[in-house]
């Protein structure tokens, strides 16, 4: 990849076509775009089932410029496998001689909950795939419910926010670190405002020569209730607030800060406080009352204690 | 007793249908283990290990991801085989009827197992049953070397290319896996030669001509699309009678749609699938010396059902009785209505029609009891639904 300038971006040949059915400001097309703005070899896409699979390929149409298979929605990191293993061995045979990168889109339903078997096996099994979830933390497909990746307190059609509950109870799953820990080359917490990072990141991640693993970060407008037009400072806003801080792991144990999140740990950047966060989105404007202060509380010293223990790890 | 050939060998199923696919070299293996499939990737692990083979073996971590690693392989261009039983069938399922609707030409050994619960490795068609209408092929073998044969066949009938569908190459669990038969292979260089090269339709692989494979189908397109694989189902039929004949003439094996034994002059013939078909023929070698004119039937194919053969083997039959390895709870064996519809081609000549389920979970059933059913039908003692040998 020659330069990363918006420029040179430009002319590279669009894979995810426009006029695709995601909702107004969906972050998903942002991001996949990015994504495969990461390499310029010639890119095999798999999708697991979720907002972004039915949205782009509702037949008889699709927004796939370059080869594309769905199968289901617990193996989408088995798919990709699939499609890779068969790459193998037809390339071995010498029946094909180009240089193919194998990418596979999925929800944080598809992820963290019941593609979570098949994803742990496809990156032990150490197939040449990179993995994104497009993380907009919940079933938002099948209309707001909970997954475990939706964060504590968010009112879900799961978790409902009512007059004895403040929402979801639990927190997230730490899966970046989970699929970290698998010991994969290359794995990175990215968001859709931070393009230049989000690219730089898939471009290590199709090169790294072995599986890797980005969860991106996928502001839900209709899911979070927020205007559409906000998507993208939302996403900077979980940066800031170290909601979703930005960082990679390279081989399981290297931690590296980008740079963003990197200027708030150096204290160059202020990190704003989560009632910012919790403000923003309908889907938290229940905390706001003063009855639930305590659980805002509680929110601001778990994501404190997850930044330190990243500080940690990443060696600051 | 003959001497056995030169090229015999002694094998037991799962290494013969291991055998096979050593022979015919598939571009992509998925293994995951479970009884009495096991012994066919652990031989073929072997294979790999020796570099007797170029396929890709990927040892996944469920069945889940071991059919969907097919489906998207053989997608991509691959010629691609694996291998399940019971649960794992079970745990698949999800994937079948999305195999089917992609028209991939996956082969898929099933060693016949029960499925839990309660938990039962043994032989009966419990899994295959449950596959019935998810769009897959589905051939059974009655002994190790059809086991063999049906593996080099299966690719034929499933690559044609007005079928493109799944095909599932049925041999029962333990009474054909593990059990040590004589069997004649064929040389490799013929079954490279018959089976030949994977041409597969659209590959993902063809990265020069992007495709979208398995879209979202509203209510316009899901219907037409079925019928699409309905129609492939119909061709699947011609197409495999071709191929039994092709793979005649290079084995001097006969296959048919369906197979008959003594049926021609029988008044009352039985139906019956996988390896009971040997067991019945000896029930009906010892019937027909006491005088009785007693036949039996197997259809060679599940899917597609071989509704045309099966009628005109049960035309001008005082009595058919179907035999079911499976239980479909709250109604008849889940052949019997099938084979019931199939009679009706016949019009106005409905034999009478008895049905048996027998040998659940790997309950034994001897020559002995097969000729007891006959006896029964004749003595007018079997009732509509019987369940044969069971402890009430």
């Amino acid at each position: 990849m020659s330069t990363l300038s918006l420029k040179d971006l430009n002319k590279i040949p669009v894979r995810l076509a426009s006029g695709h059915r995601l909702c107004a400001g969906c972050a998903e097309s942002i991001i996949a775009r990015q994504i495969l703005m990461g390499t310029e070899k010639d890119v095999v896409v798999t999708c697991a089932t979720g907002c972004f699979e039915v949205s782009t390929t509702i037949f008889p149409y699709t927004s796939w410029n370059v080869p594309y298979i769905h199968t289901a929605f617990g193996n989408g990191a088995a798919g990709c496998a699939g499609v890779e293993s068969a790459y193998q061995s037809l390339r071995r045979q010498g029946k094909i001689t180009k240089d193919i990168k194998f990418v596979t889109f999925a929800g944080d339903g598809a992820t963290y909950d019941i593609g979570l078997q098949a994803l742990s096996g496809a990156m032990e099994r150490g197939h040449h795939m990179l993995y994104v979830c497009l993380n907009n933390e919940a079933y938002m497909n099948t209309g707001i419910q909970r997954s475990s990746a939706t964060g504590m307190g968010a009112s879900t059609t799961t978790s409902c926010a009512g007059s004895v509950c403040y929402g979801k109870k639990e927190y997230s799953k730490d899966m970046t670190k989970i699929v970290a820990m698998h010991g994969v080359p290359y794995v990175a917490q990215a968001a859709p405002h931070a393009w230049r990072d989000m690219i730089t990141k898939a471009h290590k991640a199709f090169e790294c020569g072995g599986p890797s693993f980005i969860n991106a970060l996928s502001p839900c407008p209709r899911g979070w209730r927020f205007q559409p037009e906000d998507s993208i400072n939302i996403s900077k806003l979980a940066v800031d607030t170290c909601v979703w801080p930005l960082y990679e792991i390279e081989n399981g144990t290297d931690y590296t800060l980008s740079p963003e999140s990197l200027k708030i740990a150096e204290g160059k950047v202020e990190k704003k406080p989560i009632t910012e966060w919790i403000a923003s989105q309908g889907r938290y404007k229940h905390l706001m009352n003063e009855r639930w202060e305590p659980v805002v509380e509680e929110m601001q010293e778990k994501l404190d204690a997850r930044w330190d223990y990243l500080l940690k790890l990443c060696k600051l | 007793m003959t001497p056995a050939k030169h090229s015999d060998i002694a094998i037991n199923g799962d290494c013969a249908v291991a055998l096979a696919w050593r022979q015919i070299d598939p571009d992509v293996c998925a293994a995951y283990p479970i009884t009495p499939q096991t012994i066919i990737v652990e031989k073929f692990a072997e294979y790999i290990a020796n570099g007797e083979v170029k396929t890709e073996f990927v040892c996944v971590e469920s069945e889940h991801s071991a059919l969907t690693l097919c489906v998207t392989a053989c997608s991509a261009g691959a010629r691609t085989f694996t291998a399940t039983a019971s649960q794992g069938m079970a745990y698949m399922w999800e994937v079948l009827p999305i195999a089917a609707s992609m028209r991939v030409p996956i082969i898929m050994a099933v060693a016949n197992r029960a499925v839990s619960g309660p938990i039962n490795i043994n032989n009966d068609h419990g899994d295959v049953m449950s596959a019935r209408d998810t769009g897959w092929m589905s051939l059974f073998a009655e002994n190790v070397q059809q086991a063999y044969d049906l593996s080099i066949i299966a690719p034929r009938i499933a690559e044609h290319h007005e079928v493109q569908l799944p095909c599932l190459m049925n041999l029962d669990g333990f009474i054909l896996t593990h059990a040590i038969e004589r069997m004649t292979p064929l040389d490799t260089h013929a079954v490279k030669k018959f089976v030949g090269e994977f041409k597969p339709l659209y590959p993902l692989l063809d990265v020069e001509h992007p495709v979208s494979h398995n879209l979202m189908d509203g209510p316009l397109f899901y219907f037409p699309h079925k019928y699409q694989t309905v129609k492939a189902m119909d061709k699947a039929l011609e197409v495999t009678k071709q191929v039994f004949k092709e793979f005649q003439q290079i084995s001097g094996r006969e296959y048919n749609l369906v197979e008959e034994y003594m049926c021609d002059d029988a008044s009352c013939i039985a139906i019956v699938l996988g390896s009971s078909f040997g067991t019945m023929k000896e029930a009906v070698d010892q019937l027909r010396r006491e005088g009785m004119h007693v036949g039996v039937a197997m259809p060679r194919l599940y899917r597609p059902w071989p509704i045309s053969d099966l009628a005109k083997v049960m035309k001008g039959k005082k009595s058919v009785i179907v035999m079911d390895r499976h239980l479909s709870i709250g109604s008849y064996g889940p052949m019997f209505p099938e084979v019931v519809a199939a009679a009706l081609e016949n019009e106005g000549e409905m034999p009478k029609m008895y049905n048996y389920i027998y040998g659940l979970g790997g309950a034994d059933t001897m020559v002995s009891d097969f000729v007891s059913v006959y006896k029964d039908v004749k003595e007018g003692k079997a009732k509509r639904i019987n369940y044969l040998g069971v402890r009430e």
